[in-house]
């Protein structure tokens, strides 16, 4: 009987991903590990491997679709002796497999189906299928409230009589934001549009104030829409404070050369590792929370998440977007691992190839754009860490020293901090002790 | 021994008290409520019931006083009686009394008769009511529980709320009264102050001046009902006003003179010139305070704020499996608001799927004088203090054909909508029957409805309630009638 290939979860969070593409066509013979799809996630791609040999009967869901649910059928395996006509997708969504193996029978086509239905039927509308298409209860003004705030009701629950929705259950997923409230929706492909809670001008109002032949469109991938959502709801739930502050440089320079100097080769001469700056600052950040551990924590309503370990995420600029692959327990881990382990993660997420658990989480995050020149910035707060800590470029700057004026290397960085949970004063503290790490850099080898 | 061990004990049989009593037993509870003076409490034995019965002898009353303008005519003199308008007011008093006690029996609840103490958690005490008794009172239900120590899991306080006295003007009971004087007056007095315009002042004022008695209102706010929207507050004085009643805004009672048979308030307007007002007796209708004291509370650490139980959505106090609901729970102190509170509490504890907090938003409010003043919601001041973008629409009863068949064209009706939603935010009225016309908007605000949907409702011809969907139109420029 045939085999039904289902979208996968890629993690235990995952509810619904992009087809990307498929890897084989109609008619191919797979067997077990073969590669046959890649599916796109909020930042990364997985492959597909199949777990079943057979030749793929029918690709169901094409290649592009966006939104797919998991365990959603996606394909279907023929095994030895079957035909394209033993292939049941009528159950749409989730489709189980036929039950009882050789008692079941050929299931009509589709236009048999409708004639069934036009015999019995009394009703023109053919009664929806599966779950979806029935009729969403809802009361007047909340259809209008999600109307003018663009909501999506299928994307909601209602806590009315009989699941009404209702006011609040719209006030609810406003407040809730982006956060999880969307996704308890149980509908499909809209609930990524219905997300964005607080609606910015329509697509129209933004097309119609240029030229139609002066742009094109790109839709958006699975990165793109995350980071929108992500960083609208950081944004607008997290009050910001900035603290910033100047690091010398000129020590950890020195030291960073000793040690990478210092470092074993293998029999090619390569390295065991090449320290770079922002090993060092990881790993400075992460002594820092060590210290002033009321500052590693995250924000809950009820809770203060206070953190045992520094998990620090860093953010990778790559194509199309960035991701913040994380170091666990960075304040415990040598230079060397930090360095290896950071050029492993930044190479793979690259190539889009991170498992959600490498870069979900974390209790606080770096972002540095010293190498591209930039002074200083403010970095947006990425939930659930409280605080980000954004490093512009070291730089050769007059510095006054015993009231004499010197030249120094120099750092500028600002911290970000969720101010529910990291108040000013120690956000400022935080930045003592980090900076009292990068000036004085033997303290982190000990 | 007796079985003195329940689920649920509640403490006062007020309208929440009995109400949430009935709902426990409903829901599987072995339930008893505990009483030391009348079923029903003050709700159905000195408050909302009997002041209806008489506010209807002064309706009738007016309404005889005006058949010429009807084409009838009464021979002779018409007068009240008074001891005949009390008995009456008293005898609906004792039918729905009695009432409550049939409701306890048909759902077994046991009735517990005495003054309830809260020894500890899940424990009371039940000994001899302290309170001085007001006559006149109706019998001690039958089969009633006595004295001792009872248990139960959780424990409800719906102890209710009494008078508030300010100092110096403490009621007496002869000269100064409270409602429970002016529910029964031996005789009818020639002239009246009433402190206070809120509901209990102003429905004594209008019954009194119905009954041709010399009436002044003192109210300290500048409106009367202050609560109530200003745009009502001020139509229902100038309807007041027109009906011979003294009204002083803006101004308070300094001092009371007693002489033997009468009164002197000295009255401080705003501008402090200070007025002496004698009149035969003062009503001192200045609100209500909740009552807390001497049943325990303090022994069992429970806060409480302002005189009131401090509760939550779901009316659990901070000592858990004790609860508090109605007005010594906190304001509005109505016993609509009392009764759905002890629901949403005895149906959270049972843990009824479904069950919210009450939207203090959709509490209406009504008042019985003549005009009578109805609302929910918003008032249009409130909107604009939350910032709200707001549609107001407003209709007259003098251009709807069954007020004016009625004889009651003076009254309007004014609807207040959020402009980008569509939401019904309040509804205020002041006219004939409002106080029943109001239901008809209050339902349209708990199912959400916008603007639309009530436009699109086929309201019956001719009726008062056909104003409600004019003023409806009115507020989007669309009105029919007017």
């Amino acid at each position: 009987m045939p085999i039904n290939i289902t979208m996968p979860a890629l993690s235990p969070t995952m509810e619904e991903g992009n087809l990307a593409k498929w890897l084989v066509k109609e008619g191919d013979q797979v067997s077990a590990g073969d590669v046959i799809a890649e599916i796109e996630t909020d930042k990364a791609t997985m492959e597909v491997e199949a777990v079943d040999e057979g030749k793929v009967g029918k690709i169901v869901v094409a290649a592009g679709t966006e939104g797919v649910k998991v365990n959603a059928l996606i394909a279907v395996l023929l095994e030895d002796g079957e035909d394209a006509s033993a292939i049941d997708t009528s159950g749409g969504g989730a489709a189980p497999a036929p039950s009882g193996g050789d008692a079941a029978p050929a299931v009509p086509d589709s236009s048999s189906a409708i004639e069934v239905g036009a015999r019995a039927a009394t009703d023109p509308v053919p009664a929806p299928k599966a779950a979806d298409g029935g009729r969403i209860f809802s009361s007047p003004l909340a259809r209008r409230l999600a109307q003018l705030n663009g909501l999506d009701l299928k994307a909601l629950k209602g806590s009315g009589p009989h699941g009404r929705i209702v006011k609040r259950d719209i006030e609810a997923a406003l407040e809730a934001g982006t956060g999880k409230a969307a996704p308890a929706a149980a509908e499909a492909p809209k609930a990524a549009a219905a997300a964005a809670p607080v609606a910015g001008p329509s697509a129209d109002q933004v097309l119609k104030l240029f030229d139609k032949d002066s742009y094109e469109l790109v839709p958006h991938d699975g990165m793109r829409k995350t980071i929108a959502k992500r960083l609208t709801e950081s944004k607008q739930t997290i009050p910001h404070f900035y603290v910033s502050v100047d690091v010398e440089l000129d020590a950890l320079l020195a030291l960073r050369a000793q040690l990478n100097d210092a470092a074993a080769k293998d029999k090619d001469g390569k390295p065991a590792y090449k320290l770079s700056v922002n090993d060092m600052t990881i790993k400075a950040l992460a002594l820092a929370l060590r210290d002033v551990p009321d500052a590693n924590v995250s924000w809950t309503d009820d809770n203060m998440v206070m953190h045992k370990h520094a998990d620090v995420g860093v953010a990778v600029s790559i194509p199309g977007g960035l991701i913040t692959p994380i170091i666990r327990s960075a304040e415990e881990k040598p230079l060397s691992v930090i360095s290896n382990q950071m050029k492993d993660l930044g190479k793979r997420a690259k190539e889009r190839k991170l498992k959600p658990e490498e870069y979900q989480g974390g209790t606080t995050a770096v972002s540095n754009m010293g190498m591209m020149g930039v002074k200083n910035f403010s970095a947006v707060v990425n939930p659930p860490h409280a605080t980000i800590l954004a490093v512009g470029a070291g730089e050769k700057r007059p510095v006054v020293k015993d009231g004499e004026l010197a030249v120094a290397t120099v750092m500028s960085v600002t911290l970000s901090t969720d101010h529910r949970c990291v108040d000013g004063a120690l956000g400022a503290e935080l930045l003592a002790a980090f900076k009292g790490y990068i000036e004085n850099p033997m303290s982190m080898l000990v | 021994m007796a079985d003195t061990n329940y689920d649920v004990i509640i403490i006062g049989s007020g309208p929440g008290g009995y109400v949430t009593a009935i709902r426990s037993a409903q829901l599987g509870f072995k339930t008893a409520i505990v009483e030391r003076e009348h079923l029903g409490g003050i709700c159905l034995n000195w408050g909302c019931i009997p002041t209806k019965a008489l506010l209807r002898s002064a309706e009738i009353f007016d309404h005889a006083n005006h058949a010429k303008s009807f084409g009838l005519t009464l021979e002779g003199t018409m007068k009240a009686d008074v001891k005949d308008v009390v008995a009456r007011s008293r005898g609906v008093s004792a039918r729905l009394n009695g009432g409550v006690g049939f409701l306890m029996k048909k759902n077994k609840i046991d009735v517990i008769w005495g003054e309830a103490k809260l020894t500890k958690p899940g424990e009371i005490s039940v000994g001899k009511s302290t309170k001085p008794v007001v006559e006149p009172q109706h019998p001690v239900p039958k089969g009633v529980k006595g004295e001792g120590t009872y248990t139960a899991k959780h424990i409800i306080v719906a102890t209710g709320a009494r008078p508030r006295a300010l100092p110096g003007i403490e009621p007496d009971g002869k000269l100064i009264w409270t409602y429970f004087e002016a529910m029964k007056p031996a005789k009818m007095p020639k002239s009246l102050v009433v402190m206070g315009s809120g509901a209990i002042g102003i429905e004594f004022a209008s019954f009194y001046r119905s009954m041709g008695v010399d009436v002044t209102v003192v109210e300290l706010m500048a409106n009367v009902m202050p609560v109530e929207d200003e745009e009502i507050s001020k139509f229902a004085r100038k309807a007041l006003e027109k009906r011979g009643l003294k009204i002083i805004t803006e101004a308070k009672v300094t001092k009371v003179d007693k002489a033997a048979n009468s009164i002197t308030a000295h009255v401080e307007t705003k501008d402090g010139k200070v007025r002496q007002i004698t009149a035969d007796h003062l009503i001192s209708a200045v609100g209500v305070q909740g009552n807390i004291e001497n049943i325990g509370l303090e022994a069992l650490g429970v806060k409480t704020d302002r005189g009131c139980v401090v509760i939550d959505d779901y009316g659990r106090t901070n000592v858990p499996g004790l609860y508090a609901i109605g007005d010594v729970a906190g304001p509005p102190m109505l016993a609509h608001k009392a009764e759905h509170e002890g629901v949403i509490c005895i149906e959270k504890i049972a843990g009824v799927p479904g069950v919210h907090a009450m939207d203090h938003r959709k509490i209406p409010g009504c008042t019985y004088c003549n005009p009578q003043v109805a609302s929910v919601g918003l008032t249009e001041a409130k909107a604009k203090e939350q910032g709200r973008e707001i549609r107001v629409g407003r209709y007259m009863f003098n251009a709807n054909g069954k007020a004016i068949a009625l004889g009651e064209d003076n009254g309007m009706i004014k609807v207040i909508f959020d402009k980008k939603s569509g939401e019904l935010l309040g509804a205020h009225m002041c006219g004939a029957e409002v106080t029943e016309l109001i239901q008809g908007f209050v339902v349209a605000m708990n199912l959400e409805t916008t603007e639309e949907e009530l436009m699109h409702t086929i309201f019956p011809h001719p009726t008062l309630s056909e104003m409600m969907k004019e003023s409806v139109l009115d507020a989007y420029g669309k009105v029919l009638n007017a």
